[in-house]
């Protein structure tokens, strides 16, 4: 057998469609996973085509095609900013049509977005990765029927986290494939500091005013640190209330704060790379935990909560520190600790950055290229689907298309 | 005709149409369900035949030791040549099936046998990192064992998507609306695929 066959399933060039739910210029895990994905694919020599909601259209990188203004819409308990509506299925269907994708891979189709919405028009190799924990069932409750229609179209099943994994399994049935979120390890390992500061310093990063990021009970262990430990201070990146944040600690401790607001991924980074100590007290809602990650890309000691998702990526705690879940002495204690001891601080930033280089995005990018492999088909690519869905045929309905079968079949 | 039966005949007419709407589209799910089922048995075909592919030329490249690469080679020919049996059957062409009847040709079961036991030959050869690291060495190793890792992975990938579609398929054709009405055609009752095919724990899976 010539050995091109036996390379060729490694190195076919394939055009992927990726779609995006939530809006580009919004930060968000999801789209953070879908930017790393995109340029890691381009890396690969692969055609990629991202189409997202996005506020400022400008903002798009090359590869990103418009996929219209986000509204605001309350959904699953939050408001979300989300496209949707006729004029989104007639872009979804533009960009089907002219992409002529190999592979398309929509990320959340659970969620009432572009993703559902192409799953719901698109014919083909579908591919679809589940993020979050907390799928809720509404929109299978709402329109069973027709959300698993387009389910049925997604050939390949992802979910980043084994919570993700679970809700999935339990919601359609089936199964999914495991592939772990990934940190682009080069993008946090080699930045300079943004700064040095005469103490050490803590890091907390997400929005102060979000319960579940669980900064409360940072500052709640905050006083007892403090006192153990000499000009240490406490660096908060991220949206965040100054006055409400340090109305939770003693006024003579109100210098130790400072706030940094929100930074750009560069910047993030670099202010990663220059503290001491990054703590996620996260209470709860963390599926994966993929900024522990990047914390140890940067070489960072990482102390968080006991969360599954955050034990499983500090390993059991041999490459970062864990204190009880919401116990702000635990937290304390652990905290104190660590600070003081220049050793362990040491062993943690060398084994956090190891542990990371298991998680980097290159392997994840052969696992999803795997994924890619097994779905698509030479000189196939994704369609237009237009059978069994009314919206669809009224739409198609000036190419004289009564049947809805515009698109010929391959088989 | 008074106005009451005006309301039951358009009653009746809504009544109606739904009904078909809904058969109508039960059908395109229906089809579209085969369709991703036959799309998915050709790509675990071409994986499997991929494998095959690389196991032979693995075994003739001369990084293997002889003992080790008769061996893989026998499981390899075995695999490909179960698959030529089994594509040959799926012709359906009624004259050649008497003349192959001498002996009983494998079936498709059989042929998911031999292909575990190639996987069963795989996962012993490259099931320790010592010795891949040691054919990883030679010239040529390191990217057949890649190739190798590959394929091994998409055949897991293809065989799992192919029985996660066939599930689908089945819990659509159970519906009573569907075998009443014997939406399904003559479309044969949808099959999984049952083998082994763990991936060699030795070979990792790399970009």
């Amino acid at each position: 057998m010539s050995e091109s066959v036996a390379r060729q399933s490694q190195q076919r060039q394939l055009s992927v469609g990726l779609v995006c739910p939530y809006a580009w210029d919004s930060p968000g895990g999801v789209q953070a996973h879908i930017r790393d994905l995109a340029q890691n694919l381009l890396l690969h020599g692969h055609r990629v085509s991202v189409l997202t909601p996005v506020q400022d259209p400008e903002l798009l990188p090359d590869y990103a095609v418009d996929g219209g203004r986000p509204r605001s819409v309350a959904y699953n308990g939050s408001v979300a900013r989300l496209t949707l509506g006729v004029r989104a299925t007639g872009r979804v269907r533009k960009w089907i049509r002219e992409g002529e994708f190999d592979v398309v891979h929509v990320h959340e189709p659970m969620a009432p977005s572009l993703s559902l919405l192409t799953c719901w028009v698109a014919r083909g190799p579908i591919v679809a990765t589940w993020h979050s924990s907390i799928v809720r069932s509404r929109a299978l409750n709402a329109g069973y029927y027709v959300a698993q229609t387009a389910m049925e179209k997604v050939v390949a099943r992802i979910a980043v986290s084994e919570y993700a994994r679970r809700t999935l399994v339990d919601h359609l049935g089936g199964d999914a494939v495991l592939i772990p979120n990934g940190v682009q390890v080069s993008a946090f390992a080699d930045v300079e500091p943004l700064r040095r500061w005469p103490g050490p310093r803590v890091m907390f990063l997400g929005r102060a005013g979000e319960p579940r990021k669980g900064l409360a009970v940072l500052l709640a262990a905050w006083p007892a640190v403090c006192a153990a430990i000499e000009s240490i201070g406490l660096v908060i990146v991220g949206h965040a209330d100054a006055t409400e944040v340090l109305d939770q600690v003693p006024v003579e401790l109100h210098e130790t704060i400072e706030f940094l607001g929100p930074l750009s991924d560069y910047d993030k980074a670099r202010a990663l790379r220059s503290v001491d100590v990054y703590v996620a007290p996260n209470t709860g809602g963390e599926s994966f935990g993929i900024v522990l990650l990047e914390a140890m890309a940067a070489g960072t000691p990482v102390v968080a909560s006991d969360l599954a998702a955050f034990r499983r990526v500090l390993d059991e705690g041999r490459a970062g520190a864990t204190f009880a879940n919401g116990d702000s002495a635990d937290l304390a204690r652990v905290l104190t600790t660590l600070v003081s001891d220049d050793d362990e601080r040491a062993r943690l930033s060398v084994a956090g950055y190891q542990r990371a280089l298991v998680f980097d995005w290159s392997r994840v990018t052969a696992e999803i290229l795997a994924v890619y492999d097994s779905v698509s088909h030479p000189g196939d690519s994704v369609g237009v689907d237009l059978r069994g869905q009314i919206v669809g045929r009224l739409a198609q309905r000036h190419s004289g298309d009564r049947h809805g079968q515009s698109e010929s079949e391959s088989s | 005709m008074t106005l009451a039966d005006v309301f039951l005949i358009v009653g009746i007419v809504v009544v109606l149409m739904a009904i078909g709407l809904y058969l109508s589209m039960t059908a395109g799910r229906l089809d579209r369900l085969h369709r991703r089922i036959d799309a998915s048995r050709a790509s675990l075909d071409l994986q499997l035949a991929r494998r095959q592919a690389i196991a032979l030329e693995l075994s003739a490249s001369g990084l293997l030791d002889p003992a080790t690469a008769a061996v893989v080679a026998d499981a390899a020919h075995a695999a490909r040549r179960a698959s030529e049996i089994s594509d040959s059957g799926q012709t359906h062409s009624p004259i050649a099936a008497p003349d192959s009847a001498v002996g009983s040709p494998p079936s498709i079961v059989n042929r998911w046998m031999v292909e575990s036991d190639l996987t069963g030959v795989l996962v012993e050869v490259f099931g320790d990192r010592y010795e891949v690291a040691q054919v990883m060495e030679l010239p040529e190793g390191e990217e057949l064992l890649a190739a190798l890792a590959g394929v091994c992975r998409r055949v897991e990938l293809t065989r799992r998507f192919l029985n996660d579609g066939v599930r689908a398929c089945r819990q659509v054709r159970r519906h009573r609306s569907v075998r009443w009405l014997n939406l399904a055609g003559r479309t044969p009752w949808p099959e999984t695929v049952e083998m082994n095919d763990t991936p060699p724990t030795g070979l990792t899976l790399g970009a």
